[in-house]
């Protein structure tokens, strides 16, 4: 049965704010919109900043890109806190069922030793990548043009520290909550010869200052050779040996990394799409960041899947690099 | 291969598995030097020892706040639907009440935006993990907040003038550089000025008078969708309130050298919030027409009191009560009576609609403020409302001179004679720089190439600064005033000007049917109650 509900109502004068009548026409605006567009301060700034006399608080000129309008890099899964939050916190609980089937049988403390500790060196000290992938994302907000973009590193942001938190739970499973594991992990990220060129490079990416040469570098390279390669490859590796439950533990990233990935494409698709200018910048940073990213990751493969590392880490690669054709790019010779 | 089964796993105390989940998750690099990492953490002065000091006082991980926050996400929007399905705007007390959050979108909303930027900031600058998680999550919070004010506020936006260009107007309009500046000036000081400032200053000291008036405001004038914000956002506060004391504690337990330089900032910060928080006393006072209580208890519970307990608490620090502090108290009688009348004068540059108190209003202003009110501000109200009767409204068109920090116009009184006007100035490279008060030209004076940079509405309207493209100053009949009001995004007649001819009066009343203020009676005729 369906009635039409009286209610007692009087027309409005206007349905939206102006600059979204401006940008869409005087209709009623979504939320994502109320929430993101026109919404950063953009003119008459008051004061140097004391960290940075040479730009404005807010400056454009902190990244090469250029844009005409730099709202036009929307997200596409429409972000904004409250929508955001909730869908993290669907994730979260069940998220939290898998945790716990794995707790209560203590299916990762009863592993074989050399299994626990293929886990740890693997994907626990993994935690440190994700801290760094929040700090560089953390730069891109702090540094980064008009709310579109800046809202959605904040929100990455704040995903990698939940991915980061994933791992260090992982390790707490790994040793009976001891923190044994996240001990070992932190050696093998800071000393562990194979982890070094990884680590090497996050750092150079934390001294890198053009915010949008860090998203490429981050959240478009790194990454898209990280979670193929530790999270598919070396997964299908491990469920071979005795681990089929690891892909409950790689469920989270990889679901993530997905749904991040549409967003991270849609705005590199979006840069390029508006000058050749910003596609020849896009691609050489692309270029750039694969050839360091990828020397990195065959070394800590060739030690984390010995004979079969060669064709995994060339899967990957070649998985990334069709990825970018897709967006319109070219990948770039060095 | 051992394949036996392990020690069971040791039961976590929340402290503990906080701890383990972020313990050591960042490194002393070493293929970059730490300097070139953190760049800012150095040239203020202040000195770090051991971040590792830094207790968190939330000990919250992401899964919780995910799941928390999202939860209050839920409720929150549940009841912005039902309010904006119910027409809950017509549901307060009167349209004086709507010119209030006129002032909230205008001059708060994009400051929590900018907020929101000064903590991006630190989320990345600080260099201690315990900090940076803490200024993350205050950083997805001011967005937070600049979203659900503006999903909350958009509903009152389709029925009331003064809200449709608020972006543009916080970039522009003459009093929300008052608010602007205060922002910007914290954001473009150091990461150590800023979170003392912010952290401590506003959100510790002064963030009460802000929420309680706001929010039991809202409250007590039939507010629904604001004072479920309100609630929603409380608990955040109250992290943000925290992580201001215990950072402030954390700098002065890290070295005796960060005292002085705390100290200078909780002097300076104290004195920017303040002047800002003059907004809110005229609010209080003003715009509520069913009021909480005014602004001089206000503020004597909430700074005289609470702050006067928290300085004795800091003194074996070394730190004292925030310089001037004295003469904030001796303000606390005047200064929403003196902004008020600025607004007054000025309502044809507003972008929301001041009025007269009523009678019955100027009663309650007596009671409240027996030193002051009859001696000093009944007189002249009473003649304002002379000159209203007998169609001649005093109207100032003269632009005001603005402080070269706080950005006010001049109309504080001297701290021990309230009938002078204080002005203060000093001379910088052979130019003079006015401010309102000793507060503000103390600040100018220990940073003076900041604060030359100030973007002054008015001097920049005598600049010629503040036109629209294509308008011809040398046209003729070219009305400098009038195109700085558009360039402001304020259109006369609309958005200002006096309330009992505004549109929103004569819509409030034609769609409600009640008086657009309570204390004065409908300006419309029954019979014209059509729209």
């Amino acid at each position: 049965m369906h009635v039409e509900i009286k209610t007692n109502s009087v027309k409005p004068l206007r349905l939206t704010f102006g600059h979204l009548a401006r940008r869409f026409g005087d209709k009623q605006a979504t939320r994502y919109q109320e929430a993101t567009y026109d919404l950063q301060p953009s003119v008459n700034f008051h004061y140097k900043p004391l960290w940075d006399p040479e730009f404005d608080m807010y400056d454009r000129r902190r990244t090469a890109i250029v844009m005409k309008d730099w709202y036009a890099l929307k997200d596409p899964r429409q972000y904004y806190y409250g929508s955001y939050t909730i869908a993290r916190a669907k994730w979260q609980e069940a998220q939290e069922r898998q945790i716990e089937f794995l707790e209560k049988r203590g299916l990762l403390l009863n592993l074989p030793v050399e299994t626990r500790e293929a886990i740890t060196f693997s994907l626990v000290t993994l935690r440190h990548y994700e801290w760094g992938a929040n700090t560089n994302n953390a730069h891109m907000s702090a540094y980064g043009w008009g709310a579109a973009i800046t809202q959605a590193t904040m929100m990455n942001c704040m995903d990698r520290l939940g991915i980061a938190q994933h791992l260090s739970k992982i390790g707490l499973l790994i040793d009976g909550n001891t923190g044994k594991s996240l001990v070992t992990a932190k050696r093998f990220w800071m000393d562990a010869p194979e982890w070094q060129g990884m680590r090497r490079e996050m750092e150079n990416m934390f001294v890198t200052r053009d915010w949008f040469e860090l998203f490429v570098a981050q959240n478009l390279v790194a990454d898209g050779l990280v979670y193929p390669l530790f999270y598919q490859q070396l997964d299908s590796q491990m469920a071979a040996l005795d681990g089929s439950f690891l892909s409950l533990i790689a469920d989270f990233p990889l679901r993530w990394y997905d749904e991040c990935g549409k967003w991270v494409d849609s705005v590199i698709k979006v840069a390029a799409a508006e000058s050749e200018e910003n596609q020849k910048l896009l691609s050489a940073w692309i270029a750039k960041w694969r050839a360091v990213h990828a020397a990195a990751l065959t070394t800590i493969a060739a030690r984390v899947m010995g004979e079969h590392a060669g064709q995994a880490v060339a899967n990957v690669l070649d998985v990334f690099d069709a990825r970018i054709k897709k967006l319109g790019l070219a990948r770039g010779s060095l | 291969m051992s394949n036996e089964n392990q020690t069971p796993a040791k039961k976590l105390t929340l402290k503990e598995n906080y701890a383990l989940m972020t313990r050591d998750l960042g490194w002393e690099t070493s293929y970059q030097p730490m300097d070139e990492v953190f760049r800012y953490l150095k040239f203020e002065g202040i000195k770090i020892h051991d971040w590792e000091k830094w207790e968190d006082p939330f000990r919250l991980t992401m899964d919780a706040y995910w799941k928390y926050q999202g939860e209050k996400e839920r409720k929150l929007y549940a009841i912005m639907d039902a309010f904006q399905q119910n027409n809950g705007q017509f549901n307060v007390t009167d349209v004086r009440y709507i010119q209030a959050l006129k002032v909230f979108i205008q001059g708060f909303s994009l400051i929590e935006y900018t907020s929101h930027r000064g903590f991006n900031i630190m989320s990345r600058e600080l260099a201690g993990v315990g900090p940076r998680i803490a200024a993350e999550m205050q950083a997805l919070d001011e967005l937070r907040h600049t979203q659900t004010q503006i999903h909350t506020l958009s509903q009152y936006n389709r029925y009331f003038a003064g809200m449709e260009e608020f972006p543009y107007m916080f970039d522009r309009t003459w009093y929300l550089s008052i608010p602007k500046s205060f922002f910007e000036d914290a954001v473009t000081g150091g990461p150590f000025e800023f979170i003392v400032a912010i952290s401590f200053a506003l959100e510790y000291l002064l963030t009460n008078l802000v929420f309680m008036p706001w929010m039991s405001g809202a409250a007590y004038n039939g507010d629904m969708a604001t004072v479920t914000f309100g609630f929603s956002a409380q608990s955040d506060e109250a992290r943000h309130m925290t992580l201001g004391l215990e950072i402030v504690k954390f700098l002065l337990e890290q070295d005796p050298a960060n005292v002085p330089l705390v100290q200078k900032w909780i002097d300076k910060w104290f004195w920017r919030g303040y002047r800002v928080l003059a907004l809110v006393s005229a609010m209080m006072d003003y715009m509520l027409p069913k009021r909480v209580m005014p602004w001089c208890e206000a503020f004597e519970i909430y700074f005289e009191q609470n702050g006067g307990a928290l300085f004795a608490d800091l003194a074996r620090y070394g730190i004292r009560m925030p310089k001037h502090y004295e003469v904030a108290i001796k303000e606390k009688g005047r200064i929403s009576h003196e902004l008020w009348s600025i607004f007054y004068q000025y309502r044809d540059a507003a972008g929301f609609h001041p009025w007269l108190p009523s009678e019955e209003e100027m009663d309650w202003f007596s009671e409240k403020y027996p030193d002051t009110f009859d001696k000093l501000y009944r007189p002249r109200y009473e003649y304002w409302r002379q000159l209203e009767k007998e169609g001649r409204p005093f109207i100032n068109s003269n632009l005001p001179q603005l402080c070269q920090i706080c950005q006010w116009p001049m109309l504080f009184s001297e701290p021990d004679d309230p009938t002078q006007t204080c002005y203060r100035e000093t001379e910088y490279k052979e130019e003079k720089f006015h401010f309102c008060s000793d507060g503000c030209k103390d600040i100018f004076c220990d940073e003076p190439e900041k604060y030359v940079n100030a973007w002054l509405p008015v001097h920049q309207i005598y600049q010629g600064n503040c036109l629209l493209e294509g308008v011809d100053p040398t046209a003729p009949g070219f009305n400098p005033l009038a195109e700085a009001l558009k360039y402001m995004g304020i259109k006369p007649g609309i958005d200002g000007g006096s309330l009992s001819a505004s549109a929103d009066a004569h819509n409030w009343e034609a769609w409600t049917g009640r008086p657009h203020n309570s204390h004065e009676g409908m300006v419309t005729e029954p019979a014209a109650k059509a729209a």
